[in-house]
């Protein structure tokens, strides 16, 4: 087990820079995800740690150690990648135990370990196939067994359930949440699935071309995102991200939702800071949509009014597309209440929740944590 | 074609054979056709064993079956030229030849493959080139080269053109390029060294390949005229194509024992075809699909 640091971590590939100088602290134990959309550089970045890529600039360490220059063996990682590279013509015994003989291990001690894994991840009776007589789901094990009977310092995954069906993907991410519980190694997982990273990691890591956009735990990610690049990519269903129109006195602001709709911003005005236009972001849950008339009590004065696009039943919930002036919102009733398209709808934004960018930048204005009211024009 | 298996049968179809069993008129013309170049290259084939059963007065008739069968000319070849020896010749040097092209022309192909250097694509494109230039244009300057280094009459002056071809290296790289580099960069974080990692990994994977490869060499060898009878003339270093081609024009052409001594030179063929002919078919089919 050991800490894993990157300082300045560049990469390019001819003049093209693909990681462009990325710090990264790692805690012994932490497990952390680096997620981000294809092609932004994180199986460039993981790969990097193994050794499997030589870096352009910058310095990685693994226990207070600069391994650049050291070959992925002198490393002590293991990893786990997307395809499992299980090899068709090894039995999963030896599929396993690959890196330890690769160690030249004694024999006794590579048949203890095997075993030890292979009971940890239920695959004892599977041990004499080959990995062709596997389900993707077996397979996936064996690429993590092959990882832990080496008993590395640091762990690297690469997308490793994106090849499994939803089902699967949910049931193999429990697995390896236990799996990290038990043996408490540093990992570095990459994907580029939401739902895992946020279900996954001690911290989250978004990266976007190359560069790190928001690290932190995962549910300050989620309330706090830094930018609406952060805001659109964590979170299912995705945060409304709409364009509005501010107009601000002195003291408080008002958000122009279009079609006579407002949203106050008490005290708003030193937070726009004389912005005319700014993006609003609410997620689809902060959005709760009732029947009209049927406002809570208490939240009379807080509500939009909306006509219904499309409404999508869900079981529990449902979640309802409607439309304000000239922009789509995605909001969340009850579900039971499924309402018709074309009819009109109240909207209770949740004031508190309410997320401000700027629209040169992208970045957050500040978090929603103000108050506001509502005004119907 | 899309005709329903359970046509009725009123009007008989002429496709249906009286068995019931449904044919299709690409199918014949396929068959046919097979059968054809079947019978084309099995025909020398029977006649060259015929003929090795047979005596010396019979060998002009045409007849398939000898009218009296005889193992004479297998004897005679056997005890009275130095057949034998050629056989134990040619199966060292194809062997020999065989392994060496299997060794490097993997390890060159896998490195040409797999590794980003300098001067990658160069010294790939020199390979390729050297398929373009043909065995008669290239016996000269083997012929001094083996001349200056003192390597004719031997076993090496046989082998050596043929240790590395630029044909297996051209396979085994296009084989290699088409294994994940995943698989290779598994084994790397596992702590395998290199050549461990192209002799444990990437080798039984490229599997069909090196069994193809080693059916072309080993027959290519095998069957090599020109540069053996160049290389040698010492009578005990021939190889069986040379020494079998001996029996012709010295005297006369003994047919019967030339064929005999054909006859026996296939069964290594056979036996080497038999064996990795299940990898070669398959190899194809790889060899299709990656495209
Ligand atoms: N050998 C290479 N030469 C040039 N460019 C490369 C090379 N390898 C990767 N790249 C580029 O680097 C970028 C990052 O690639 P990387 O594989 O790290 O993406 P990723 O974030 O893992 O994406 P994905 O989610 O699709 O796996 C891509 O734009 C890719 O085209
Ligand atoms: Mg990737």
């Amino acid at each position: 087990m050991a800490e894993l640091s990157l300082r300045d971590v560049v990469k390019r590939y001819g003049d093209i820079d693909i990681v462009h100088g990325i710090s990264l602290d790692i805690a012994d134990g932490e497990f952390v995800v680096i997620v981000g959309p294809s092609g932004c550089g994180k199986s460039t970045t993981l790969r990097m740690i193994a050794g499997l890529e030589s870096l352009s600039g910058g310095t990685i360490s693994i226990g207070g150690r600069v391994v650049n220059t050291l070959e992925p063996k002198e490393r002590n990682i293991a990893m786990v990648f997307q395809n499992y590279a299980l090899y068709p013509h090894m039995t999963v015994f030896r599929n396993i135990a690959f890196g330890l003989y690769a160690a030249r291990l004694p024999k006794a001690e590579i048949e203890l370990r095997v075993r030890k894994a292979a009971t940890l991840l239920g695959l004892t009776d599977l041990l004499d196939r080959r990995p062709s007589a596997l389900s993707g789901g077996q397979r996936q094990r064996v690429a993590m067994g092959r990882a832990i009977v080496r008993d590395p310092t640091v762990f690297l995954f690469d997308e490793p359930l994106s090849n499994l069906d939803a089902q699967l993907r949910g049931q193999m991410r429990t697995e390896i949440k236990r799996l990290h519980h038990t043996i408490r190694t540093t990992i570095v997982y990459v994907t580029h699935d939401q739902v895992e990273a946020m279900t996954l990691a001690d911290r989250i890591v978004i990266m976007r071309d190359g560069r790190i956009e928001q690290m932190g735990h995962p549910l300050d990610v989620f309330h706090h995102p830094a930018s609406t690049f952060v805001a659109g990519f964590i979170g299912t269903p995705k945060m409304n991200l709409v364009e509005v129109g501010v107009q601000a006195d002195a003291a408080d602001a008002r958000l122009d939702l279009g079609g006579g709709a407002a949203l106050g911003l008490p005290q708003g005005a030193a937070r726009i800071g004389g912005r005319s236009r700014i993006i609003l972001g609410i997620r689809p849950d902060d959005l709760q949509i009732r029947p009209v008339g049927q406002a809570g009590a208490g939240d009379g004065v807080r509500h939009l009014s909306g006509e219904v696009v499309l409404s999508e039943p869900l079981g529990s919930t449902t979640q309802v597309i409607s439309r304000i002036g000239g922009s789509e919102w995605i909001g969340m009733s009850d579900g039971h209440f499924i309402p018709t398209p074309g009819s009109r709808i109240t909207m209770i934004p949740d004031a508190r929740r309410l997320h401000l960018f700027d629209i040169a930048t992208g970045k957050a204005i500040a978090d929603g944590g103000t108050e506001v009211g509502t005004h119907l024009g | 074609m899309s005709t329903p298996l359970n046509a009725p049968s009123a009007p008989r179809d002429p496709f249906v054979a009286a068995s019931g069993v449904r044919t299709r008129p690409g199918l014949v013309v396929a068959w046919t056709l097979l059968m054809m170049g079947g019978i084309a290259m099995m025909v020398p084939l029977v006649y060259m064993v015929a003929t090795s059963l047979k005596f010396p007065h019979e060998v002009y008739d045409l007849n398939i079956i000898p009218k009296e069968p005889t193992f004479e000319n297998y004897i005679y070849i056997f005890k009275n030229t130095r057949f034998g020896l050629w056989f134990v010749n040619s199966l060292v040097t194809s062997t020999f030849v065989t392994i060496s092209v299997l060794f490097f022309d993997s390890l060159i192909g896998y490195t040409l493959a797999k590794f980003k250097f300098r001067g990658r694509e160069i010294v790939f494109i020199a390979i390729l080139t050297t398929l373009m230039i043909p065995t008669e244009m290239l016996v000269v300057p083997w012929y001094i080269m083996a001349k200056n280094f003192g390597w004719l009459n031997s076993y090496w002056g046989i082998m050596f053109p043929g240790l590395m071809t630029g044909f297996g290296v051209f396979l085994m790289r296009q084989f290699f390029s088409g294994i994940p580099d995943d698989y290779i960069h598994a084994a790397r974080v596992d702590g395998l060294g290199e050549f461990r990692i192209w002799w444990v990994v990437a080798m039984p994977l490229v599997a069909p390949a090196l069994s193809a490869l080693t059916i072309f060499t080993f027959l290519g060898n095998w069957t090599a005229f020109l540069w053996p009878l160049i290389a040698t003339n010492d009578r005990g270093l021939y190889t069986m194509p040379v020494g079998l081609a001996s029996f012709s024009g010295e005297y006369l052409t003994d047919w019967e024992l030339i064929m005999a001594g054909a006859t026996i030179a296939t069964l290594p063929t056979l036996v080497v075809f038999l064996v990795f002919q299940r990898y070669i078919i398959r190899g194809v089919v790889l060899a299709g699909i990656k495209g």
